[in-house]
């Protein structure tokens, strides 16, 4: 799942990258934009998930 | 000062304040960790201030680079995507005499000590001095440099107004991106590859309080990075955005609003919460005010400072409480929380308060403005720092984790840092000695 997350956290800025270098278009670059900031966070939330697993292991 | 202008000489001024910013943050996270472990964090603190300062000597200033010199790019979109700066190692060809790039070289070898302090207080109490030495030279020598090129070195972000339109690129005059984010990023990255402190939390994942060891450190430190805030505000506006020396005003004032406001919202928050104000998370919300004030403190009106300043207070004082209770984050210095969360909301808010100088020559109209778009270019430099510097700091301190393990032993946990990995502790007549107590 941690990896999973980063690869989420790198293709939501890849999004980001692709939408600003190929859309001229204003709205659709902010909606592409926007998305890749969604797949970003989804990234980050499973990030998050992730390590709480290891609460107890300094215990 | 012959051969030096009244800007490069004040530059230099405003730079040398930068390290009482370092100054307050060692004393911060040392007063929010535990006792056994204040004079290994003290001494972290100096150690990782100087291998940030010759790493960033050896090959730093040769990645960052200055805008207009030489550069690798990419092409990708039919356009250039300047991603490198190609300068000399050991700042070499560098005219040490007051030029721009010297200057810049100055406050990017105390930047980058600056960034490197920020993991320190989310590693309080457990970080073996060996291994975060090694992360920051890894910090200062690569991370910092490329993503501060990318900003302050003529980089893509700073080119994302000229190339794509996008308002005047992404803006960011006193380092909230390139410090304060990078560094809140590391240290998240840290808290996680370390685990939280033993007896932090309980199997059923109830945290448990751990309060730190000397509130006057803490809040002495708030008030000594102030100056230091200032000091690397006012540099950053002058040498990275061309303001003139006046703007140093706007910025000392915007600054001490933005950081007063955001801890007085923090104190307030607790004081409602919890019946008193809480003094470590008021700390907090100063220092995420001065991480967000380093945003937009050259381009906005001192009630808009302030209004960030609040902002930052409230989001700061609620972030800590999240991470520690839902994300199991165990931060003792609140690091992430402050300069983290304060510098993202402080990148935001230049795409929606900030007025930035408009081109010269106009004849009418207005002399600032917020460019169209700029909000955008705003988002897609925070896009970098979550989706590319996280990776990236995570993945290089996970690969060292590997090859040095950067978590002291359980013994030495123990036992407090200081006793394990120098020999003394930093408060030697806190030793009860029984035989002061005997009758004789």
């Amino acid at each position: 799942m941690k990896i999973l997350g980063f690869v989420l956290l790198v293709s939501g800025w890849a999004i980001v990258l692709t939408a600003v270098a190929l859309l001229r278009e204003d709205v659709p670059r902010a909606a592409f934009v926007l998305a890749g900031i969604g797949v970003e966070v989804v990234g980050l939330a499973l990030l998050i998930r992730a390590h709480p697993i290891r609460r107890g292991e300094h215990e | 000062m012959p051969g030096l202008s009244d800007t490069s000489a004040f530059c230099v001024m405003f730079i040398l304040l930068v390290p009482l910013a370092g100054a307050g943050l060692a004393l911060i996270n040392t007063g929010l960790g535990r006792s056994r472990s204040a004079a290994q964090l003290m001494m972290s603190s100096l150690c990782v201030v100087s291998i940030a300062a010759l790493a960033y000597f050896v090959c730093g200033f040769a990645f960052q680079g200055f805008p207009n010199q030489s550069a690798h790019w990419l092409m990708f979109g039919g356009k250039g995507w300047n991603w490198l700066a190609d300068g000399h190692l050991f700042l070499d060809h560098v005219a040490l005499n007051g030029s721009p790039s010297s200057l810049a070289a100055l406050l990017g070898m105390l930047s980058a000590g600056l960034a490197a302090l920020i993991p320190l207080g989310a590693g309080a109490d457990r970080w073996r001095l060996g291994a975060c030495s090694i992360s920051t030279a890894v910090l200062a020598g690569w991370t910092y440099p490329l993503f501060a090129h990318w900003v302050w070195g003529g980089g893509w972000l700073a080119e994302l107004g000229s190339n794509y339109g996008l308002g005047q690129g992404f803006v960011d005059s006193g380092g909230a991106s390139t410090i304060q984010v990078m560094g809140g990023l590391t240290a998240l990255a840290i808290a996680w590859i370390l685990g939280p402190r033993r007896g932090k939390y309980t199997q059923e994942g109830m945290p448990a309080a751990i309060p730190g060891h000397n509130a006057v450190l803490v809040l002495f430190g708030c008030l000594l990075a102030l100056v230091g805030w200032w000091g690397l505000n006012s540099s950053g506006a002058i040498l990275y955005h061309g303001a003139d020396l006046g703007v140093a005003v706007r910025v000392a004032i915007n600054t001490v609003l933005s950081a007063a406001s955001a801890a007085l919202a923090a104190a307030i928050i607790t004081n409602a919460r919890f019946g008193k104000p809480d003094a470590s998370l008021t700390a907090n919300g100063w220092i995420g005010g001065l991480a967000a004030s380093s945003g937009a403190c050259a381009f906005v009106e001192p009630l808009e400072a302030a209004l960030i300043g609040v902002l930052a207070g409230i989001l700061v004082t609620f972030a800590v409480e999240w991470f520690e209770l839902r994300m199991s984050v165990d931060d003792p210095g609140g690091s992430i929380s402050a300069h983290a969360m304060g510098g993202l909301w402080g990148l935001l808010s230049v795409g929606i308060f900030a007025q930035l100088p408009l081109p010269a020559g106009r004849t009418a109209g207005p002399a600032t403005a917020l460019p169209p778009g700029q909000w955008l270019a705003q988002v897609v430099g925070i896009a970098t720092l979550i989706g590319f510097v996280l990776p990236l700091t995570y993945g290089l301190n996970w690969l060292l984790d590997r090859a040095y393990r950067q978590r002291v032993s359980a013994e030495g946990e123990r036992q407090g840092l200081d006793l394990y990995e120098l020999g003394a502790g930093a408060y030697p007549e806190f030793m009860t000695h029984s035989e002061e107590f005997t009758e004789r």
